[in-house]
C-alpha cells in the first residue's frame, strides 16, 4: 500500500504495539533548563537511569542572559535552573553544550548545524518547537516533562498514530518574500487550530526550493497551527546541507544513510486525511495583527474588523485582539509605529536570516523611536555573523548585536518588553504578554523587521529592493 | 509520573467558566514563573497576567471569574476551542491543579496540552460546542450548580443536562488507575533492547 512520509518513519519506530496506542523508539532527545529538572528529580527520586545518554543532548538557550556569559547574570533562579541542568547533565554522564561553549544555542538551532538531526529519526525535545526539525525528514514533535521523563528512562514515548494532512505550495516566490511569509501565510489559511491532531507534510514547488534553513523555518512553526508535526521530504538539498556535519554520518556509513534518506518520501497515490493547498505566487509579505499567529495579513491590506469573520467564536477573539493590540479595523500598518524590534529566535535566528535582515539594515539607520536587538541563534551562527562583517552592519545602523539564546522571544531572561510596547518580531508567538505583559508583539520575517525598525513604522520590504 | 497516583473516577464539583477560545499556556502561566525545579506551587500563579492588576499578585482582578465570589472553590473550568495551545510547558496543568481543578471542560484541546494534563490525574473533557453553550448557561444560571463528571461512565451531569464524552482507551485506563508509565513501560525492556539491536550503526 502507499504510504505517506509519515507512515513509513512512524512504522520504522514501532517497538510494540499496546492496545490502539504504539510504542515508539526515540533516536533524538534534545534537552535544555526549563523543562527538564522535574524529569531528572523523577528519575532520581525512583532511583532510575538515564537509558542512552549517547542519544541526549542538552545545551543552555531559555533562561540565560544575552548580555553576559555568567549564569546568574539573570538573578538567583535562573542560575539555579542552569546549574540544575549542568549536575544533572554530570551525573547522568549527557553532553551539555552550557553558556560559552562554542556549539551551545538555541537548542532547535544547535541541533541541526550539528548534524545531531538526520533524515527519518524520531526527535523529541521539552519545547513545542520541536517541529523545527520536521525540515530533515525526520519526525520531530514536542513533549511535556512527564514524557520528558519517560524518555529519559525508556528512551521511548507511547504514542497514538496522528492523522496527516498535505500542505502544498506551488508556484514560485515574488522577490522579498521568505519561508516565514509561506507559513504565516499558511497559519492565516488553516487557521491556529487548523492542524490538530495532524502530522503535516509540506510540499509543491516552493517548498521544494527552499534551503534547508528557510525549511526549518517551515516546519518550526507547524504547531503554530496546532499540527502535532511538520514534515518535509529529505533530498539533494538536505544531503548537501547534512554532508560533514560533526555528528551526521562519514564515509560508508553516509552511503548507507544516504540509500535510507532516499526511500523517505510520500509514495505516488498515499492517501492524506486532509489536502490544503496555496499558490506560492500570491504570498506577500505577512504581519500578524492579532494576539494568535493565524490572526494574520498582508502588509498592504488593511486591519480586519470583527464583522468580517463569520464564525462567532473568531468574532469574539477578533474583537479582543484588536483591544489588546491598540488597533482599530481599517488601520493602515504603515501607520502603526513599532517601539522595539526583535530578530532572532529558533524561527528566524539562523545566519540567512541574518544576512536578510543586514541587506536590509545596510539601507539606513534605525528611527530613534525604535529599540533594536539582533540576537544570534547560536554560538555558530554568531561567529559565522561575524566573520561576514553582519554585526558591523547591524551596529553601524544602529542595532544592538547580543550573545546567542532564546531572548524576547518569550522573555524568561531579561529581554522583556513592558505594557504598551509594539513590537515587530521574527520569532513564532505573539500572545498576549508573550514579550512582557501588556506589551504587543507583531509577527514578521528578518527583512521585514528590520524595514520596520528603520522606518519606525511597518513597511513593506517589497520597497526597498532596488 | 514520577509520583503514585490515586486514580481518578468521580469528580463532583463547581464549575468556573472561562467563555474563551485559544487559551494559551502562556496565559495559564507565564515564563517568569517557569524558572522552578520542582512540581510545586505554580497554582498561586495561574492565569497571572489575567488574575492580578499588578506584577507581584497583591491586587486581585475583580473582573476576572476566577476572583469572582461566586466562582471561588470551583473544580472545574470551562473554555472553549483550542484550549492550552502553545508552549509545551508542564506547568500548564502543574498550576491548574495546584489552584484546584480537577477536570477541564471545552470545545477541543491542544495536543501537547491534552497529553500533559493526562500525565498529571487532570481530566480534559471536551464537548461540542452546542454543549459548551448549554453548560455554560447553566453555569451562569446557577453558579452552584453541582456538576458530575463520570469518567468510568464518560457522562458530564449538571442539573437536567447530560452528556457523554469521548476519550481513548488507554486514557482512560491510565486515569483510572494512576499507573506509573515509566515502570510499566520498564517492563518491556527486552522489546526496546531488540529494536535498538536492529536499528544501524550510523545512527
Amino acid at each position: 500500500m502507499a504510504k505517506t512520509l509519515y507512515d513509513k518513519v512512524w512504522q520504522a519506530h514501532i517497538v510494540d504495539q499496546i492496545g490502539e496506542d504504539s510504542l515508539i523508539y526515540i533516536d533524538r532527545h534534545l534537552i535544555h533548563e526549563v523543562t527538564s529538572p522535574q524529569a531528572f528529580a523523577g528519575l532520581n527520586e525512583k532511583g532510575r537511569k538515564v537509558r542512552r545518554p549517547d542519544r541526549t543532548i542538552a545545551t543552555m538557550d531559555h533562561s540565560i542572559s544575552t548580555r553576559s556569559l555568567a549564569l546568574d547574570a539573570c538573578g538567583p533562579q535562573n542560575q539555579l535552573q542552569l546549574q540544575t541542568l549542568a549536575k544533572n547533565c554530570d551525573e547522568h554522564n549527557i553532553q551539555l553544550f552550557p553558556v560559552g561553549h562554542q556549539k551551545q544555542g538555541i537548542v532547535h538551532v544547535m541541533g541541526p548545524e550539528q548534524g545531531l538531526i538526520l533524515p527519518g529519526m524520531t526527535v523529541v525535545c521539552g519545547d513545542s518547537h520541536t517541529a523545527t526539525h520536521g525540515a530533515f525528514g525526520a519526525l520531530a514533535f514536542g513533549i511535556g516533562t512527564s514524557q520528558v521523563e519517560h524518555v529519559l528512562a525508556t528512551q521511548t514515548l507511547k504514542q497514538s498514530r496522528a492523522k496527516t494532512m498535505q500542505i502544498r505550495v506551488d508556484g514560485k516566490l515574488a522577490t522579498g518574500i521568505t519561508a516565514k511569509d509561506i507559513i504565516l501565510a499558511i497559519i492565516g489559511r488553516i487557521g491556529h487550530a487548523g492542524a490538530t491532531g495532524h502530522v503535516i507534510e509540506y510540499c509543491g514547488e516552493a517548498i521544494e526550493s527552499l534551503t534547508m534553513e528557510e525549511r526549518m523555518t517551515i516546519c518550526n512553526m507547524s504547531i503554530e497551527a496546532g499540527a502535532k508535526a511538520g514534515m518535509i521530504a529529505p533530498d539533494e538539498t538536505t544531503f548537501r546541507y547534512l554532508e560533514g556535519r560533526e555528528y551526521a554520518p562519514k564515509g560508508q556509513d553516509w552511503e548507507a544513510a544516504i540509500a535510507y534518506w532516499k526511500t523517505l518520501k510520500t509514495d505516488e497515490g498515499a492517501q492524506f486525511d486532509a489536502v490544503v493547498e496555496l499558490n506560492g505566487n500570491d504570498i506577500a509579505p505577512q504581519v500578524t495583527w492579532g494576539t494568535n499567529p493565524g490572526q494574520v495579513m498582508a502588509v498592504d491590506a488593511p486591519v480586519p474588523a470583527p464583522e468580517d469573520f463569520s464564525d462567532p467564536i473568531e468574532r469574539e477573539s477578533a474583537k479582543k485582539a484588536l483591544a489588546y493590540m491598540g488597533l482599530n479595523a481599517g488601520d493602515k500598518l504603515s501607520d502603526v509605529a513599532v517601539s522595539h524590534v526583535f530578530i532572532g529566535s529558533c524561527t528566524n535566528g539562523r545566519i540567512e536570516d541574518l544576512r536578510a535582515a543586514a541587506h536590509i539594515a545596510s539601507k539606513g539607520k534605525v528611527a530613534d523611536s525604535v529599540t533594536a536587538i539582533v540576537v544570534p541563534g547560536s554560538g555558530q551562527v554568531k561567529r559565522q555573523a561575524e566573520e561576514e562583517g553582519l554585526d558591523k552592519i547591524f551596529e553601524a545602523a544602529g542595532f544592538e548585536w547580543r550573545l546567542p539564546g532564546c531572548s524576547m522571544c518569550l522573555g524568561m531572561n531579561d529581554d522583556i518588553l513592558t505594557a504598551g510596547d509594539r513590537c515587530a518580531s521574527t520569532s513564532n508567538r505573539n500572545f498576549e504578554g508573550r514579550q512582557g505583559r501588556g506589551a504587543r508583539t507583531h509577527l514578521v520575517s528578518p527583512a521585514m523587521a528590520a524595514a520596520a525598525a528603520l522606518r519606525g513604522h511597518f513597511a513593506d520590504v517589497r520597497d526597498f529592493q532596488e | 509520573m514520577s509520583t503514585e497516583h490515586q486514580g481518578f473516577s468521580v469528580h463532583k464539583g463547581r464549575a468556573c467558566p472561562l467563555d474563551q477560545a485559544n487559551v494559551d499556556t502562556d496565559q495559564i502561566i507565564p515564563k517568569q514563573f517557569l524558572t522552578g525545579v520542582t512540581r510545586a506551587g505554580y497554582g498561586k500563579h495561574l492565569f497571572h497576567d489575567w488574575r492580578y492588576l499588578d506584577l507581584h499578585e497583591q491586587e486581585p482582578n475583580p473582573e476576572f471569574e476566577l476572583n469572582k465570589p461566586e466562582y471561588q472553590g470551583a473544580s472545574i473550568l470551562l473554555a472553549r476551542e483550542n484550549f492550552g495551545c502553545g508552549s509545551s510547558r508542564e506547568h500548564a496543568p502543574w498550576a491548574l491543579a495546584d489552584f484546584g481543578f480537577a477536570v477541564i471542560i471545552a470545545t477541543s484541546f491542544a495536543d501537547i496540552f491534552y497529553g500533559n494534563c493526562i500525565n498529571n490525574q487532570l481530566l480534559p473533557v471536551a464537548l461540542n460546542s452546542a454543549q459548551m453553550d448549554q453548560l455554560f448557561a447553566a453555569v451562569a444560571a446557577d453558579p452552584g450548580v453541582e456538576i458530575t463528571v463520570d469518567l468510568p461512565a464518560q457522562q458530564v451531569v449538571a442539573g437536567s443536562l447530560t452528556f457523554g464524552f469521548e476519550l481513548a482507551e488507554h486514557h482512560k485506563n491510565n486515569l483510572l488507575k494512576g499507573l506509573d508509565a515509566i515502570g510499566q513501560t520498564l517492563e518491556l525492556a527486552p522489546q526496546i533492547e531488540a529494536y535498538e539491536q536492529q536499528q544501524p550503526a550510523w545512527l
